[in-house]
């Protein structure tokens, strides 16, 4: 499995490559919905290949974080740099292309293509072809679906999916379809990747088999992994950086060690101890 | 690569069914038009029926495979239409072969239809589910509404253009021709169509349809179809693709109602309205959404079976009606399609267990 | 006072669209359907209520009852027999379901009645002069928007107030949860049907009173004309019918008097579009977000 997909920075694996340019930063993001201020002062800075987790409790504003990074919603205040380039006014479309790709909480597949097909879109833009070569067949349509169907079962093998090429995406079972999504998301050559509570639904032996794919996606493709999650062995186990959200606002970033001990955390998603 | 030759072969099998079903078709009504075995009514049906053929497989790509709902359908048809004619009697001169008019009418008709579906795209492809159908029926009453009261005529100088008057505000010299009277519409079609032409139109349109969707563009219509959402998540740029679709479906609509037209000698807008729109989709979901072989026999088979009921004389609309709401019934009462399963030894699928 | 003249039959025309248009709605906001029958069951209304007076020599009003009654009894066998068994079937399959059920009636209503045109007996002659004999309003005017008025009155009581109307609101919400709180949803939905079908009726009698020509066909493009109507306002929306159905009403017949008769309707619909562009979900329509 060597170079399959072109290596966006040369970082010695798995060090953090604190000497080149952050993949993300955040600078003071914020967005209100009306009166109601989601996020609010959401300073985040993100290393080329750092597994970094959001966590936080129910309704925190992790999600809303997310979609403010894919444009889903435009921030009302604050920067977004990716890459050292500034993303403001982008559409989900324009950030994608940009370097960041995604997993949704509920997974959206496209449910009536087959699983390699779903690849393949992810695909899309890496591998184009005009529309008059598609219609008439020429051979760049040849050569290039030909490259395409070869990068989407590469792709597929990372999570030994390759046999499963030809099912109904809406047909495979619930571990499949994180997964699919996972290898779609990556098949768009994104420079960080957020997973939106992947483990959902996972028992604990698929939840390390995930852990390990992580790691292993990072290591192969150079690239960053932010995940929302609330497993917190997950978070623990392969998190470098933590961040901790509630009510819109950072109350702690740090190391995992860090964030267990931090006692504005504890009382987060514990509650404050009952006076004696 | 074996996945990829056997993959190949699943989505070649049924693209060359399709291909083969026309073929055949074709080939056996030629040879029964031959030997005097098909009526008169019948065989002056099959232009219309290749049109209609035609306007289900364009439909059938709005509505299957981009997945949005279009009952302005018929719209497109009569721009089509009316510019093909139009153009075939402007070139009576200048191109002398019926063959090569017709062909050349059928494209400017196309790219006419293309363009209204340019200009129509762009607002009715912003808005989402029965928003969009109805702002497309607008659309297809609209151009009811324009063509019913356009007058077009020609002479030496060239096309003479006018609205909402008469003929004779359009100021042909004495050898001039008017071509569209307003809601006279056109009533000296040179009747150039033929069945071997609408045969060749289907399978351009099939080649068309067919390409597109085993294609990247089509892989990309179809997820912004499955999940607008995720399309977008992706990189790719939804607008464009629902914009690709809804352009071919309207050109190939276009040339369609260019063949329809030079079938008659007369044609006027009011031919081209809502019902038309329906009926065409009906052909569609009858057929099965985003099958194409589905869409040419229920376009066919439901054209030819009015006349079929011709015995049952004043009751056979009432009966196509009980029929299309029986196949409805049928075809989507979770009780009855496992009344037909269990009938015919079908396993059980995953989908049935969720409904029950 | 022309002008005047015209705004008093737009918003008498607009009165009868905005009543079909709640037929509409109340039936989409409950079972999620376009219902394309209901421009028919306005036809056979008519001609219920023609029967009754021309041949059976009924009185006027009783004749609407009973039209209405005969409306409400088609409406629901149609619902049960045709929507019931496609409630979980894609919406598309409803509505090609429906186009079938508008085929039938209206070529059922050609054999039964003929398509020769029939004269429709009014609901009231004559008119009401005004402003010393220059303005004259007619009593149909007066009495095509007197119902509007109080229909929208009593549905809109109706529906916040009473135990039925509750119900049909929670089945428009959630059919489920509406069923797990003990909600009949059958009945409910049938009670909906019913209702429209009533309007339907009514509609039928104030359009025929209007424009007396009866044919089989008659109720086909007041019904797409509503059904606009219906989406222009919100669809779903009651409120929104009653301002979609008057403003389209209004724009007709604005359009007709001072631009031109025949491209009437192609001005109603470029500002549908228009509006529809603005307001993508319709002038009173709520914006559904979906959640990401």
């Amino acid at each position: 499995m060597s170079n399959m997909i072109p290596v966006k920075s040369d970082a010695i694996i798995p060090e953090r490559d604190a000497d080149k340019t952050p993949i993300l930063e955040c600078i003071s993001l914020g967005i209100d919905f009306g009166g109601l201020t989601a996020v609010d002062n959401f300073n985040l800075t993100i290393g080329r290949t750092e597994i970094a987790g959001l966590i936080g409790p129910n309704g925190a504003g992790k999600t809303t974080v997310f979609n403010l990074l894919t444009k889903v919603y435009q921030p009302t205040r604050g920067t977004i740099l990716l890459n050292g380039i500034d993303t403001h006014g982008m559409s989900t479309v324009k950030v994608n292309q940009a370097g960041v790709a995604r997993t949704f909480q509920n997974i959206r597949l496209f449910s009536t293509l087959s699983v390699e097909d779903n690849v393949k879109i992810g695909l899309h833009n890496q591998m184009p072809y005009s529309m008059w070569s598609g219609i008439f067949r020429l051979p760049k349509y040849w050569s290039v679906e030909k490259k395409s169907h070869e990068r989407a079962m590469e792709l597929l093998s990372i999570f030994d999916m390759q046999d499963l090429a030809d099912s109904r995406a809406g047909s495979l079972p619930y571990g499949a379809q994180r997964r699919l999504e996972i290898v779609r998301a990556l098949a768009t050559n994104p420079g960080i990747l957020l997973l939106d509570e992947p483990a959902a639904g996972m028992n604990p032996s698929e939840t390390a088999e995930l852990m390990d794919n992580i790691r292993k996606i990072r290591d192969m493709f150079h690239i960053a992994v932010m995940l929302i999650e609330h497993d917190m062995n997950l978070v623990m186990g392969i998190c470098e950086g933590i961040c901790v959200l509630n009510y819109g606002k950072i109350i702690a970033k740090g190391t995992p060690e860090e964030i267990q001990a931090n006692p504005a955390v504890i009382e987060a998603y514990l509650g404050k101890k009952k006076e004696a | 690569m074996k996945n990829k030759g056997i993959r190949l072969t699943r989505t070649t099998r049924t693209s060359a069914f399709t291909y083969g079903l026309v073929i055949v078709a074709y080939i056996i009504l030629r040879i029964l038009i031959g030997f005097g075995g098909i009526s008169s009514s019948l065989q002056g049906m099959l232009v219309p029926i290749c049109a209609y053929v035609v306007m289900a497989i364009s439909l059938n790509l709005t509505v299957g495979i981009l997945g949005e709902l279009s009952l302005g359908h018929a719209g497109f048809m009569s721009v089509g239409a009316f510019t093909g004619v139009t153009a075939a009697i402007a070139m009576t001169n200048g191109v002398p072969s019926a063959g090569l008019r017709l062909a050349l009418a059928m494209l400017i008709a196309a790219a006419c239809a293309a363009v209204a579906g340019v200009i129509i795209g762009i607002p009715v492809l912003r808005l989402k589910g029965d928003y969009l159908a109805i702002v497309t029926l607008a659309f297809g009453e609209i151009i009811k509404s324009i063509l019913n009261n356009m007058y077009v005529g020609v002479d030496g100088a060239g096309l003479h253009f006018s609205m909402l008057t008469s003929s004779d505000a359009l100021g042909l010299a004495a050898d001039g021709k008017v071509i569209i009277n307003g809601p006279m519409g056109i009533s000296t079609i040179p009747e150039l169509s033929s069945f071997t032409a609408g045969f060749i139109l289907i399978l351009v349109t099939l080649f068309i349809v067919l390409n597109l969707i085993h294609s990247r563009a089509g892989r990309a219509i179809m997820a912004q179809r499955d999940n607008r959402i995720a399309a977008e998540s992706v990189g790719i740029n939804v607008t464009k693709y629902k914009m690709m679709a809804f352009v071919v479906s309207a050109a190939l609509a276009g040339a369609a109602g260019a063949l329809f037209a030079m079938n008659f000698s007369t044609i006027v807008a009011n031919k081209f309205d809502f019902n038309t729109s329906i009926l065409i989709l009906v052909f569609v979901v009858l057929g099965g959404l985003g099958n194409m072989w589905g869409s040419i026999i229920a376009a066919a088979a439901l054209t030819i079976l009015p006349e079929l009921l011709r015995k049952f004389s004043d009751y056979r609309m009432l009966v196509y009606a009980i029929v299309l709401i029986l196949v409805m019934l049928a075809t989507n009462n979770p009780t009855i399609k496992q009344f037909f399963r269990k009938l015919f030894g079908k396993k059980k699928t995953e989908e049935d267990v969720s409904h029950e | 006072m022309t002008f005047l003249s015209y705004l008093i039959n737009g918003i008498s025309l607009g009165s009868i669209y905005a009543i079909i248009a709640l037929g509409y709605t109340m039936v989409y906001g409950i079972a999620k359907m376009l219902n394309f029958a209901h421009g028919d069951i306005i036809m056979v209304g008519a001609y219920v209520v023609f029967y009754a007076v021309a041949s059976f020599h009924l009185p006027y009003v009783p004749a609407i009852l009973l039209a209405m009654l005969l409306c409400m009894f088609l409406g629901v066998i149609i619902e049960r027999l045709a929507y019931k068994p496609l409630r979980q079937a894609p919406s598309l399959a409803v509505l090609i379901t429906a186009i079938g059920i508008s085929y039938f009636l209206e070529n059922a209503a050609q054999l039964l009645w003929s398509s020769n045109p029939k004269v429709f007996p009014s609901v009231a002659a004559g008119s009401i002069p005004l402003f010393g004999g220059e303005l004259n309003i007619s009593y149909v005017t007066v009495i095509t928007v007197a119902c509007c008025l109080v229909i929208m009155l009593v549905l809109t009581w109706f529906t916040g107030k009473t135990k039925m109307g509750k119900a049909m609101r929670a089945c428009s919400e959630d059919k489920n949860a509406a069923q797990l709180m003990g909600i009949n949803v059958n009945f409910t939905i049938s009670v909906t049907f019913a209702i429209g079908s009533a309007l339907a009726a009514v509609a039928g009698v104030l359009l025929c009173s209007a424009y007396p020509t009866l044919v089989p066909t008659t109720g086909s493009m007041p019904g797409i004309k509503a059904f606009t109507a219906a989406v222009f306002g919100g669809i779903g929306s009651i409120p929104g019918a009653l301002l979609g159905g008057l403003l389209l009403g209004i724009i007709e017949i604005f359009s007709k008097a001072y631009i031109s008769t025949q491209l009437s309707d192609a001005i109603v619909f470029a500002v549908l579009i228009i509006v529809l562009l603005v307001k993508p979900a319709g002038l009173l329509g709520r914006q559904i977000r979906e959640k990401v």
